[in-house]
């Protein structure tokens, strides 16, 4: 706990020596700019707003200067496109007449949560069809599964909803099968409890067999490094302390508008940082909300790891207001400057062991070679650079039109000063 | 003229011998290494693509089955689904002959047809599923 205090001043200091924006200088020869949430959106309402993406910033600032940079930007827009389990969606199929309180549903055979109101459930993207082999037949190839039928959803695909009930007096009717379809239905509630990483391991495989992970297929004997980030347009590494992402703040999901809803599950921000605040390691995770009926095939794509299970990749881009010189800086951070630690998926992780196998560059990464034990090893990217830029730009469109305008968090995310520490599930004999 | 990408396929006892040195000097077979994973006293393949020929071609595939290494065409053709593709890159990583690529800094997985092997390697790194065999 008390480290992770001692770290927040001990960065918040090199900060300060490092952007030359401390109080001392404000109120100096020249005023420190200071934006709000209402200027800037006042410059959008009139189509006056300069925006940029994360990618476009890190030139603006070399060429330019921080200085100048931060009085003419005023929106730096990241993206970021790629598999992200923790998500599903809340629907509400309307009633049936007799009424049915639903007690196990399934959407194209995909099993969804009934353990909610009569005609309510939740489709996780990971449910898998009973009638999936899984790793029976080892690797299984995870064809179709939650993940699928939120794209077939959002596509306007006719989806079959099976629906069984033990029958109450008040809902009667024990069985319903029908087709439904996006629009025909009341309500669908993406509601996503663990999107964007704020940074993500590398994985390697330094066993001799090829193994087979969320993390991709990974050759044996250091085959190949998975890793799966958007880097330096990546949200959460534009706004390492969370200063301007947090409850309440509007985004780009899945094509659509969405908004973030909560700190992510496993949010755990107190890890070590780097002198620039990215965290060096897995840091903040978001919980994003949206209206799935807005929302775009393109940006919510079933996916299928093979000896895996299914999933669903998500496009997800969040606005950073231009506030200050701190936040321009924030934003402005290149992929040479982001680090991500090397993990071994053949027997450190899933034995939840710690990983000692050094750390390397988003830079390097990208490349499509890092250096691990001294050896060359290929890189294999899990999640779409080019997509992330695309949603950079689609949502620079949005808010230089116009039609998109930035929110103030109503609350921050929990931040270095939250004491949060993760913890594990240890076994116990009884609940004592 | 005949040209044909085949696979061949080693048992171990012949990894030692200089089969391609005989398919060249003694078939006059134009010979092309798309792919090839032999290592001393393990099973070993070659992709190969032969040309050469019609009487030498077919003289210097019954040397190869006489001596005992076993002969398949390259089947089908793969087909990339650029609206599937989700652009991530993963499938670039498993390509040995850089068929499909990330082309750099666009950071745009591409396919060249022209370069494929029909390895297969691709398939199943897909999580898109969007590279498939025809035949």
């Amino acid at each position: 706990m008390q480290l992770c205090e001692n770290l927040f001043f001990q960065k918040g200091f090199n900060f300060l020596l490092f952007t030359d924006t401390g109080q001392e200088n404000r109120g100096g020869a020249f005023m420190a700019v200071e934006k709000t949430y209402e200027e800037i959106n006042a410059r959008i309402r009139k189509g006056e707003a300069v925006v940029v993406t994360a990618e476009e910033i890190i030139g603006i600032v070399e060429e330019k200067g921080v200085e100048k940079a931060v009085r003419e930007v005023d929106v730096v827009t990241t993206g970021t496109f790629g598999t992200m389990c923790s998500s599903g969606v809340f629907l509400n199929f309307g009633h049936t007449k007799p009424r049915i309180k639903m007690n196990r549903v399934y959407l194209n055979g995909v099993p969804a949560y009934g353990g909610i109101a009569a005609v309510d459930a939740y489709l996780g993207a990971t449910a898998l069809p009973e009638s999936d082999p899984e790793n029976r037949v080892y690797p299984g190839r995870f064809l179709y599964g939650g993940g699928h039928v939120i794209e077939d959803l959002v596509a306007g695909k006719p989806v079959k909803l099976e629906a069984t009930g033990y029958g109450t007096d008040c809902y009667p009717r024990r069985r319903i099968e029908t087709w439904i379809t996006l629009s025909d239905i009341n309500d669908a509630i993406l509601f996503n409890p663990r999107n964007a990483y704020q940074n993500y391991s590398v994985a390697v495989n330094l066993s001799n067999r090829t193994i087979y992970t969320y993390m991709g297929v990974l050759k044996p004997n250091l085959g190949n490094a998975s890793f799966s980030t958007s880097g330096q347009l990546s949200p959460l590494l534009n706004d390492p302390y969370y200063k301007t992402i947090g409850v309440g703040t509007r985004i780009f999901l899945g094509g659509g508008i969405g908004y973030v809803a909560w700190h992510g599950t496993q949010h755990n921000p107190c890890v070590p940082r780097g002198e620039n605040g990215v965290p060096l390691t897995g840091a903040g995770t978001l919980a994003l909300i949206g209206d799935l009926k807005q929302m775009k095939p393109e940006w919510l794509r079933g996916t299928s790891f093979i000896g895996y299970g299914a999933s669903l990749a998500v496009g997800v881009g969040i606005p950073i207001p231009i506030l200050n010189e701190e936040i321009l800086l924030y934003t402005a951070v290149k992929d040479e400057d982001l680090y991500a630690p090397i993990q071994d998926y053949s027997s450190d992780y899933p034995n939840r062991e710690a990983s000692n196998l050094g750390r390397v560059s988003y830079a390097e990464l990208r490349s499509g070679k890092i250096t691990v034990m001294g050896r060359e090893v290929p890189t294999t990217p899990l999640s779409s650079y080019q997509k992330a830029r695309e949603i950079a730009e689609i949502l620079k469109g949005w808010i230089k039109s116009g039609s998109f305008l930035l929110t103030e968090p109503v609350q921050p995310l929990p931040s270095v000063d939250s004491r949060i520490a993760l913890k594990g599930l240890e076994e116990k004999k009884n609940n004592g | 003229m005949i040209a044909n990408k085949v696979v061949l396929r080693f048992a171990s006892s012949l990894v030692g011998q200089p089969i391609i040195y005989h398919l060249v000097k003694e078939y006059d077979l134009v010979i092309n290494i798309l792919k090839a994973d032999i290592n001393p006293h393990q099973e070993g393949y070659v992709v190969l693509e032969l040309s050469g020929d019609s009487e030498n071609y077919n003289r210097g595939l019954k040397y190869l089955r006489d001596i005992g290494v076993e002969i398949e065409p390259l089947s089908g053709t793969i087909a990339w689904n650029r609206d599937r593709c989700l652009q991530c890159g993963a499938c670039t990583s498993f390509c040995p002959v850089g068929a499909l690529q990330l082309a750099r800094p666009e950071m745009e997985v591409r396919f060249d047809e022209s370069k494929c092997i029909v390895c297969k390697s691709c398939l199943d790194v897909c999580m898109a599923r969007a590279v498939e065999v025809r035949f």
